[in-house]
């Protein structure tokens, strides 16, 4: 197929007169994960949330599979597209089955395979029938990305999913999500402040700053430093951390 | 006590009627409003601090401010809006369960997670779907909690819709307060107590079922008030038809004389409920509306109030103008004077040698005269006064129960009374005559509804009680029950005078 994914056209969005997204063109082609890098405020989740239309543009179009979601219904949009983020948001009076079947009953289907849904973000099925408040947070997490792909979408939005998790079920959890991405062949944007974390899961990474690209580079790319000055300041902190790393472990 | 608590049924059942339809109404208004006022934080705080504003007016002010509002209301779509009985008490009590009502949904509303808000948005619910599966859900635990409080305050504060003619669990405790007959008003006061707290305890099951999110113990509270509420109306079932209303305004005489004419009606054939404790001004409009069917009115109270008379005829003249009045205007029945007055006198001790005002106004000037409090405020006093030249050495203004004992101890010499009052009788005091008719006539007089004046089973079973009662045996009836010891009630009392009146 031709069409991409998602594409941004010239889209922009002002909150009181501050541009978060400033005129931003891009194109995200099938099967890409893609890694949304930049500081707090650059704009990257205002930008993700142009793309399920949590948010809406002042200017410019987006396209989700070549059409222009303004004039798409924007529940069903919704419901096609996964959204994962920082703070989960699970519905704490639902069970975890709950939870997770909460699309296919909007939206009227036949319930899903709970237990499969839960094997395969790497949850044990006897999970189903507890409560959000029950589990970890990184169980908790698990849980926010079942429910996601339970929609049957090919386009997963993730905003800063890891963000309140320790490092070490960050770690486990960006390879559950590779994982799942490569083996459901999803689109995968993931929008993160940790870059070690963007270059180690992510095919493509899109640096923000005040609302513009500042670079678009493959992680080997950005490693080599050829791509301006933002990128390169924030990738050479994990440049420098992996090499001490190195040095320690000769 | 079980005579008290014979009384109770259909005085609970229209309590609970009250009760439950001004929750109904306050939900309908309440959960809307506050579901609204939840998203738009201006509506939030004027609607929020309304209810609240009217929660600091006294619940007996609210529910009397109603009664001119209402009448002002019905004046201006030109008639048929009953100011008193059920209306208002409703009005009343719904505006007092808005408050908690209101404030829980809000902050239900507002205490959820933002996060599991953008989640339901994320996941692709519409705005009913959100409202449904997570917003009420989640915020119904804590709007519960206002439900509950809102209604165990509704159930309490439905006590006072006798006040404004509605007959609730207040009867018996504005009745008993009156009569002093403790047993009565803890009747009442048990009563809506456990009302209170079984509906509490039936809503706090059904807040446990909704926190826990068990289904089956939400349901069981849910049925169970239902099946009470039932069960509690089901003496509403009987007949109305041949039910009659008899009114009473709120001190003893009335009392027993509405259960006399209650006694004679049951005799008739009728069935009969009592409304007491009206106050004045709304006694003889309850009877106009045909809230009440009949009760014991005073020709002086018509005279100078309703017809805003100023001029004291005879006795009988003044009966006649009433009844010309009555047919002109009103269109309610005279059925006829009982036979006593309920009139402001002069009293003296026994053996003082005095008979007549007369008699009194020659020796005042060493006397001092023992009033009670307003007497000396009122055109009664000033009448007399100016039509015998009275000038007492001194005046003294104190509460009824001094007044007399001022009297008995040689404080005073001379008191203001009530004809019919039975202390008089207990005390042998001596009632002076008027013999240039100064003081205003208090005759009692029974008056019944426009709807029974062509009702002749139901005039001729009230009749015989025209001109009957003497003010002696009305003396000695309420003193039966205004007194300390040997207490009667007014049933009793009712049964003897009605013993009396057919010598």
């Amino acid at each position: 197929m031709s069409t991409e994914a998602l594409a941004y056209e010239q889209a922009s969005r002002r909150y009181a007169g501050v541009s978060a997204v400033d005129y931003v063109s891009l194109k995200i082609a099938r099967t890409s994960f893609v890694a949304l890098v930049g500081a707090s405020g650059s704009g990257k989740s205002t930008l993700l949330r142009l793309a399920n239309r949590l948010d809406t543009p002042d200017t410019g179009r987006v396209l989700v599979d070549g059409k222009d979601i303004a004039f798409a219904d924007p529940i069903a949009l919704r419901r096609g597209i996964g959204y994962v983020f920082q703070n989960i948001g699970l519905f704490p009076h639902l069970s975890v089955a709950e939870n997770i079947g909460i699309i296919p009953r909007l939206a009227g289907r036949a319930p899903i395979d709970v237990a499969a849904a839960l094997e395969r973000v790497g949850l044990s099925p006897d999970l189903a029938g507890r409560l959000p408040a029950q589990l970890s947070g990184g169980q908790q997490q698990r849980v926010g990305i079942a429910r996601a792909l339970a929609g049957e979408g090919k386009l997963l939005l993730m905003d800063e999913p890891f963000g309140a998790l320790d490092p070490v079920t960050r770690d486990t959890l960006g390879k559950t999500v590779r994982k799942l991405h490569d083996d459901l062949e999803l689109t995968t944007i993931l929008v993160t402040h940790d870059m070690a974390e963007a270059l180690l899961l992510a095919d493509r990474i899109i640096v923000m700053s005040e609302g513009k690209i500042v670079a678009d580079a493959s992680p080997r790319e950005l490693l080599a430093g050829q791509t301006g000055p933002e990128a390169n300041a924030l990738v050479a902190v994990p440049r420098e951390q992996a090499q001490r790393l190195a040095a320690l472990l000769q | 006590m079980s005579e008290a608590l014979r009384q109770l049924p259909p005085l609970i059942a229209s309590h609970v009627l009250l009760a439950a339809a001004a929750m109904a109404l306050a939900l309908v208004i309440g959960l809307p409003l506050g579901l609204a006022a939840a998203r738009r934080p201006r509506l939030a705080a004027f609607s929020v601090g309304f209810a609240g504003l009217v929660q600091t007016i006294p619940g007996l002010a609210l529910l009397a401010l109603f009664y001119p509002l209402l009448l002002a209301l019905s004046a201006l779509i030109g008639g048929g809006i009953r100011a008193l009985g059920f209306l208002p008490a409703l009005l009343a009590l719904t505006l007092y369960a808005l408050l908690p009502i209101l404030r829980n949904v809000v902050a239900g509303l507002q205490g959820i997670d933002p996060a599991v808000l953008q989640a339901a948005d994320a996941v692709g619910m519409t705005p009913g779907q959100r409202l449904r599966l997570v917003e009420a859900p989640l915020a119904a635990p804590v709007a519960m909690a206002g439900i509950r409080t809102a209604a165990v305050w509704t159930i309490g504060a439905a006590t006072l819709a006798t006040t404004v003619g509605y007959p609730s669990l207040g009867n018996p405790i504005f009745a008993g307060l009156q009569i002093e007959r403790w047993d009565l008003v803890l009747a009442g006061c048990i009563a809506a107590a456990l009302l209170a707290l079984i509906t509490d305890g039936l809503l706090g099951l059904i807040e446990r079922g909704i926190g826990r999110r068990e289904r089956r113990l939400t349901l069981t509270g849910a049925g169970l008030l239902i099946l009470g509420l039932l069960l509690a109306c089901l003496p509403l079932l009987h007949g109305p038809e041949r039910t009659v209303t008899i009114g009473a305004k709120n001190f003893s005489e009335q009392y027993i004389l509405a259960r006399l004419i209650g006694g004679r009606l049951e005799q008739a054939g009728y069935r009969v409920a009592y409304r007491e404790g009206l106050g004045s001004a709304v006694a003889f409009r309850a009877l106009e509306s045909g809230d009440i069917d009949v009760y014991v009115e005073y020709s002086g109270t018509l005279w100078t109030g309703l017809m805003g008379r100023t001029d004291t005829p005879t006795r009988q003249a003044m009966l006649d103008g009433i009844a010309r009045w009555i047919a002109a205007g009103p269109k309610t029945a005279l059925v006829g004077p009982l036979g006593f007055e309920n009139a402001y006198a002069l009293a003296v001790r026994p053996n003082s040698g005095l008979a007549s005002i007369t008699d009194l106004a020659g020796k005042a000037p060493d006397l001092t005269l023992g009033a009670d409090l307003e007497f000396l405020e009122r055109p009664e006093w000033r009448a007399i006064r100016d039509a015998y030249g009275l000038r007492f050495r001194a005046t003294r203004a104190y509460s009824p129960t001094f007044m007399y004992r001022a009297l008995q101890s040689g404080q005073a010499d001379a008191i203001s009374a009530f004809s019919s009052d039975g202390r008089i009788a207990a005390d042998h005091l001596t009632v002076l005559a008027d013999p240039k008719g100064a003081m205003p006539h208090y005759d009692a007089i029974l008056l019944a509804a426009p709807k029974r004046a062509k009702d002749k089973h139901f005039l001729a079973a009230l009749r015989p009680l025209v001109n009957r009662i003497s003010v002696e045996d009305m003396r000695t009836a309420n003193y039966s029950v205004d007194r300390d010891v040997d207490k009667q009630t007014p049933e009793a009392a009712a049964r003897w005078l009605e013993s009396r009146t057919r010598r």
